[in-house]
């Protein structure tokens, strides 16, 4: 795809005037976490980038996170420069296909030498090179190739970011995050299943306007959108203060919007910005639907012991537990009664008894 | 990638948790069994001065209260003693997530506190077992008297408190790792109660009862 011009000659062939443009930036500031000022520069910056070449990888993934992209509930600037992209390779939305399709990708890294963007998203299974290939190439090797004259990646989703779904317990196919393969390059995760689309947009543009990355927090996640947990912006947080909850989801709680937690929201441990920024364009998040939130976006999120199980209740107990337990209990105390039987009757057998002549006997 | 945080927390709510109540089982059968087994009398021939299983109530809650005189002598021990037993009771039986452990263990549950009565407690028992440890260490009696597993059963029952409370309000860590710690001195806390002097907590009011029955028999005031 053609990556000369630049973004903003692009937009402005579709109709986005310089006004809309400079709207977006002062948005894509504050949701940022940028200084006020920082939109006008935001815009600028857009407006003069060179659309950038870009290799969508998906290894394995279920597609959720391209169709949570491109399936916006209307067209928006966020989609706009989403599709002004030079996306030269995507599995799910290119046309070509086989040799031509593989042609392509490697194309564009030939001739971006400069560095092009690697987005990913679905994990990579290290467990051995059949569990899910491409073209004929494993997930692993194609990753590795593709990333080396990259100047960034992207991992999309929870299972890029943090495993997800194919590393779940028992994890047949050595699933990992694209972490445990890229090295020495910038990877920014964006988790989440799947991640909000204006988080993606908004780290793509942050990268274009600017030529870096946003600041990152220790899981490599943009600290403006992964900054604070769903539970500390949630609007049902007040009942949680309060102690009102909705025990079930019919009750009267549940239809007076009282905290989800008893029914397993795992909001107070899920950094995200479901809350504020809310999805189909800011309508509703899981929460304000009625449904707890499933932590989606936090490592290992599908083994953290069940959706509908509160955050603070155990994982459900093994049967053979508390019988083995008891029974071992049991047996040790048993075993040690024992023994202080023996040791009192061998003290008893070492005392003398006392007879009323003892007493009268001088000493 | 740094997922230390989720997988703790992850393993304390999980295969921690199960080891932990495996160990606390074991440990209370053990050491309940080798207490019915010791030599106890099994019967008494003399005439009961008092009615035992009545006296033994009494002293149930008899023992609430200071003897006589000794209130004013050892003040921050017994007031310590009744704001801290009494906040850590609220705050374990009485939040409401926490009341999610048993009915997600045993299928019941009753109302909860709200959230500032229960940091109110957490903070007033925090704050007395300061108390009670500075008055530990700095009596020269108590101090004598103090073992290791003493200040290791302070130091058992103060984690727990101190980290939840830490997590309520985000302070020092963040969220999942406040959590992650909470759960994980609470399995340690659950772990090792019967093999510390902590063992208290499940034996205090039948050796109450135990001891006011016998006396009571006896005649004498327990």
């Amino acid at each position: 795809m053609d990556t000369t011009g630049t973004l903003g000659e692009l937009l402005l062939t579709r109709g986005v005037s310089r006004r809309a443009m400079l709207r977006y930036g002062a948005a894509l500031a504050a949701a940022l976490a940028l200084p006020a000022g920082a939109g006008k520069a935001l815009a600028k910056g857009l407006a003069g980038a060179k659309r950038p070449s870009v290799i969508w990888l998906s290894l394995q993934e279920c597609t959720g996170c391209t169709e949570a992209l491109t399936r916006a509930y209307a067209p928006t600037l966020e989609q706009l420069i989403l599709e002004s992209i030079s996306l030269d390779y995507h599995h799910t939305l290119q046309a070509a296909s086989g040799s031509a399709a593989e042609e392509a990708r490697t194309a564009a890294m030939r001739e971006n030498p400069n560095g092009y963007l690697v987005v990913v998203d679905g994990a990579v299974p290290l467990g051995g090179k059949g569990f899910s290939t491409i073209a004929g190439v494993d997930n692993r090797t194609l990753l590795e190739e593709t990333v080396q004259g990259a100047a960034g990646v992207i991992a999309v989703g929870s299972c890029a970011a943090f495993g997800g779904l194919p590393m779940a317990h028992p994890n047949p196919t050595g699933a990992a995050p694209i972490s445990a393969v890229v090295r020495g390059k910038p990877l920014i995760n964006l988790p989440g299943c799947p991640p909000l689309p204006e988080v993606m947009v908004g780290v793509l543009a942050h990268f274009l306007a600017f030529g870096k990355w946003p600041e990152l927090d220790s899981l490599h996640r943009p600290r403006s959108y992964y900054g604070e947990t769903l539970h500390d912006r949630c609007y049902r947080r007040p009942f949680y203060d309060r102690g009102l909850f909705a025990e079930s989801f019919d009750d009267e709680g549940a239809r007076k919007g009282w905290c989800l937690f008893k029914l397993g929201c795992k909001g107070p441990v899920t950094y995200n910005a479901c809350a504020t920024m809310k999805w189909n364009g800011g309508v509703s998040f899981p929460i304000q639907s009625g449904h707890g939130c499933l932590g989606c976006s936090e490592p290992r999120f599908w083994d953290a012991g069940g959706f509908y199980r509160a955050l603070s209740a155990p994982a459900p107990l093994p049967k053979r537990v508390i019988p083995i337990a008891l029974a071992g209990g049991a047996l040790l105390g048993v075993g040690v009664a024992l023994s202080n039987r023996r040791r009192q009757d061998a003290s008893r057998a070492a005392t003398p008894v006392l007879q009323l002549d003892d007493l009268e006997r001088s000493s | 990638m740094n997922t230390i945080a989720s997988d703790l927390l992850i393993w304390a709510r999980g295969s921690g948790f199960h080891a932990a109540l495996a160990l606390f089982l074991v440990g209370i059968l053990w050491r309940l069994v080798e207490i019915y087994t010791l030599n106890h009398p099994r019967r008494c021939l003399a005439t009961p001065l008092k009615d035992g299983p009545s006296e033994g109530f009494k002293t149930v809650f008899r023992r609430f209260l200071p003897p006589p005189g000794m209130f004013m002598r050892a003040p921050v021990t017994y007031l310590g003693g009744w704001v801290f037993h009494a906040g850590f009771f609220i705050v374990l039986f009485f939040f409401a997530p926490h009341i999610e452990i048993f009915r997600a263990l045993f299928g019941i549950r009753w109302p909860a506190l709200s959230n500032p009565l229960i940091e109110l407690f957490t903070v007033a028992a925090l704050i007395a077992m300061l108390l009670v440890l500075v008055s530990r260490i700095t009596d020269p009696v108590k101090r004598f008297l103090s073992t290791f597993m003493d200040y290791f059963g302070w130091v058992l029952t103060f984690l727990p408190l101190l980290t939840g409370w830490l997590a309520w309000h985000e302070l020092l860590l963040p969220y999942t790792w406040s959590l992650a710690l909470h759960v994980l001195t609470a399995d340690l806390l659950l772990a090792l109660l019967p093999f510390t002097r902590l063992l208290h907590g499940v034996t205090a009011f039948p050796s109450r009862w135990y001891t006011g029955v016998w006396f009571g028999r006896k005649g004498v005031q327990s």
